[in-house]
């Protein structure tokens, strides 16, 4: 009997590790940019061209940097908990309009709502380069110095947000 | 209108999958027959509120409904009809439905083709599909529906993933997953036999045919797979030991254990538990594969979007699944008893090394796959397994498989002498030797790997021809008739053994003779690779459909003579922005030459990538012939002839049941 046991036995080990598994994100790949100066850069302004944006703009508050396209179908599952999010203030979002087109984009926002204090646009990619986007969407957490402390690879969810996000710009805000 | 009819099929489908699931189990526990009869009708109906189901989901697909969200997200009005269409399994909501799909129809051949069976078994097999069906209607219907609707209507759809919108796309997923849900009917049968007590050679001999046919669709689907791999993603690799690939490959290797099994249990009465426990690990690796791909687990290139809900949902239906068949089977499987007796030197001895090294090799393809899982769930970091421990780990495990696959078909059952063995194959082994240490000879540069593949590949192909010149010579008759008195099911084995003879030239060559370029060429400029020349004779911007395009155009010269003229292509999709490669691929059966543009560089100079591939399609020409082998073993008689004698009611139709 305990011979003819033996599969179950593994099998639930394997469910053990499956379990602790599916709360991990094997997409969350440790950043080496973690706690190293946000990169610089100057790039125009989506909604207003004459502009530029830097991150050292940014300098004195916490922010969310959020890297966007309008070609990105995992955007538009995350956009709604940005919109949420920039009504209560909490936090101001950059986004980083990512290897996209100015109407494209424009008109995304206009459809799903615009939650970002103002996007730079990233025609070609240079920046993304920098910031080791290999994916869209991304989202970063830097500080009042212009620190990176977070960063998230994929779409944000209301629980991401609530318990990893939050937190740590509450902590960072202090 | 129509999703909403789509959707309210899934929920009546999930209804008649709760009468199937539950009374024929009922009736063959307590011996009721009007229970039991159930069983049919309600798996017949669900077959048609399933399709149903899909027939909606397609028709929103070619009408461009961009108010159902899963349209919206993998569909565009711009898109061609074909693509529209297969676009139905591009995401995970689809795929999910297709897999659906799928387990019903299975489900609907075993109502029609179980006549012959005891009331009982026949129940018991269609009651334990009704339970797998349960958990893929709830998935489907609680955390994946295809047909929520996205308010207000998007004006165009995202698109479809331009590497899916490809024909080995439109259908390498329906036969993969007719393959891979096709040994849930192995596993039905397998756990009948459980609850009934009644693990024996009649119900080995059932099972056969079904668990070849789903072996035979797993088989071409993962060759698709493959193949699409090698011409769509611009690399020109066919394996890459992907977690997806390998989530397809585990059953298969199983499923080929489980085949080998099924044939020793059948005829000698012998491996009964072993059997059962294989039918169930083969089933359960489909749906840990699927557990893998949609929960998120790993990366993969094979990016889906990943929804948590729908992992915790796949881990509990995994679990009681699974769970349930290894408890039933440490229950019921003691009181088995153990057969027919065998002697050390047998043909049973030799397939049960045979099926031992695949289950050995199955285990070290998922420790790898697993391994970066384990690491980071015992918080050690964060790695990933690559090529480098797979073919380290696989090829010293499969070299000895394929050894006694020569010699297994010359062994006796029950008892074989050794030195007798070695006598008959002493000279298919010197030929084998002989060819695999002069042949890299001929081809150019020799290595001992190479000649060492041959040589496992020339064995198997000498072993065969030895077998089938040894079988035909005893047997009377004018040839013709020689051939045909062999049965389809022997022709089966020696075609399949074949197959994976030339899968292994394939292989060998490919990876000991390949030669690959990585170059600027400038127009007009040329590249040679040996024997062949490449010139490069510009690109031109080209309009598709749905996509812009620079066409190359690229001549293959051998000895100053024109062979072929290729067009690479560099594709921009307009939906997504994505960039495809479209490799161009001049096929012989000898060689393939492989050209795909990579970047544009400055005075219309391109990077260009340029491959000769040597014997590369003996890789998917060794899966065809092994999935053809799979097919001649299932047309043989034997299993129709015994249904009819097994048969009471000669009313049936028995010469249908192909």
């Amino acid at each position: 009997m305990l011979r003819f046991l033996a599969p179950f036995a593994v099998f639930v080990a394997l469910i053990v590790f499956f379990a602790i598994g599916l709360k991990r994100d094997p997409r969350e790949i440790p950043s080496p940019l973690i706690n190293q100066q946000a990169p610089a850069f100057k790039l125009q302004q989506l909604q207003a061209p004459s502009k530029q944006f830097s991150p050292s703009d940014m300098l004195g508050q916490v922010w969310l940097f959020n890297v966007w396209a309008s070609w990105c179908v995992s955007c538009r599952e995350e956009h709604p908990v940005f919109v949420e999010l920039s009504k209560s203030k909490l936090v101001p979002i950059v986004g980083l309009n990512y290897k996209d087109k100015s109407a494209d984009a424009l008109q995304w926002l206009i459809q799903f709502g615009n939650p970002y204090v103002l996007s730079a646009m990233d025609l070609d990619g240079r920046v993304g380069i920098d910031y080791g986007v290999y994916g869209v969407p991304e989202t970063y957490v830097i500080d009042k110095q212009g620190v990176i402390r977070m960063k998230h690879i994929g779409p944000v969810t209301p629980e991401i947000l609530q318990n990893k996000i939050l937190p740590r710009v509450r902590e960072l805000s202090k | 209108m129509i999703p909403e009819i789509g959707h309210f099929a899934l929920i009546l489908a999930l209804i008649l999958a709760l009468v199937q699931g539950i009374l024929p189990l009922i009736g063959a526990a307590t011996n009721q027959a009007n229970f039991m009869a159930v069983a049919r009708p309600a798996a017949q109906g669900q077959f048609v509120f399933v399709a149903i189901a899909f027939a909606c989901l397609a028709y929103a697909f070619l009408a461009n409904d961009f108010s159902v969200k899963y349209v919206a997200t993998n569909s565009n009005s711009l898109l061609p009809a074909q693509y529209r269409f297969s676009a139905v399994w591009g995401g995970h909501e689809g795929s999910i439905l297709l897999w659906t799909l799928t387990l019903s129809v299975w489900t609907l051949l075993v109502t029609l083709f179980s006549r012959h069976l005891p009331q009982a078994m026949a129940a018991r097999v269609l009651g334990v599909m009704g339970l797998i069906s349960i958990g893929f209607l709830l998935f489907t219907l609680m955390v994946s529906n295809p047909f929520e609707r996205l308010l207000p209507a998007a004006l165009e759809g995202r698109d479809l993933n331009p590497l899916l919108q490809d024909p080995g796309m439109v259908i390498h997923p329906p036969i993969l997953y007719i393959g891979y849900v096709g040994f849930s009917v192995a596993f039905a049968f397998a756990l009948a036999a459980l609850m009934g007590g009644r693990l024996d050679a009649a119900w080995a001999r059932w099972s056969r045919p079904w668990t070849t046919a789903a072996w035979v669709f797993l088989t071409l689907g993962i060759a698709l797979g493959s193949g699409w791999a090698y011409y769509e993603l611009g690399w020109g690799g066919w394996w890459f030991w992907d977690p997806v690939e390998n989530a397809s490959f585990l059953p298969w290797l199983v499923g080929t254990a489980l085949i080998h099994s099924l044939a020793v249990t059948e005829k000698r009465g012998t491996f009964k538990s072993w059997t059962v426990l294989l039918a169930i690990a083969a089933f359960s690796l489909s749906l840990l594969g699927t557990f893998l791909v949609r929960s998120g687990v790993l990366t993969s290139v094979h990016a889906f979007a990943t929804d948590p809900k729908r992992g915790v949902f796949i881990l509990i239906f995994l679990t009681i699944v699974i769970g349930a068949s290894l408890l039933l089977f440490a229950w019921r499987a003691p009181k088995v008893g153990l057969g027919g007796k065998f002697a050390l030197i047998s043909r049973e001895t030799f397939l049960l090394a045979n099926n031992v090294l695949l289950l050995v090799a199955t285990g070290a393809v998922l420790l790898g796959t697993l391994y970066p899982l384990f690491i980071d769930a015992l918080d050690l970091g964060k790695i990933s397994v690559g090529p480098p421990y797979f073919d380290a780990v696989f090829l010293p495990l499969m070299a000895p498989a394929i050894f006694l696959m020569g010699i297994g078909p010359f062994a006796r059952w029950k008892e074989q002498s050794l030195p007798e063995l070695a006598k008959r194959l002493k000279w298919a082994f010197g030929v084998a030797l002989l060819s695999a240490l002069l042949m890299p000879l001929t081809l150019g540069k020799w290595t001992p790997l190479i000649s060492f593949g041959l040589l496992l590949a020339f064995w198997v192909i000498a072993t065969g021809v030895y077998g089938v010149w040894s079988r035909l010579s005893q047997t009377p008759g004018t040839m013709m008739s020689r051939i045909a008195k062999q049965s389809p099911s022997w022709w089966g084995m020696q075609v399949a053994h074949l197959g994976i003879a030339i899968f292994i030239i394939g292989v060998t060559l490919v990876k000991g003779y390949e030669t690959e370029r990585d170059v600027r060429m400038a127009l007009g400029s040329a590249v040679a690779v040996h024997p062949y020349s490449f010139t490069f004779r510009g690109a031109k911007p080209q309009a598709g459909p749905n996509y812009q395009a620079w066409v190359g155009t690229v001549e293959v010269f051998k000895n100053d003579k024109l062979v072929a003229t290729l067009h690479p292509e560099k594709r921009n999709y307009f939906s997504t922005g994505m960039a495809m490669t479209e490799a161009a691929i001049d096929t012989g059966i000898t060689r393939d030459l492989y050209v795909a543009l990579g970047e544009p560089l400055e005075n219309g100079a391109w990077s260009v990538r340029v491959y000769h591939k040597p014997f590369v399609d003996w890789i998917w020409g060794g899966c065809v012939l092994m999935a053809l082998g799979g097919l001649l073993a299932i047309s043989d008689r034997r299993y129709r002839l015994h249904q009819r004698s097994a048969n009471a009611s000669p009313t049936l139709t028995v010469e249908s049941q192909a």
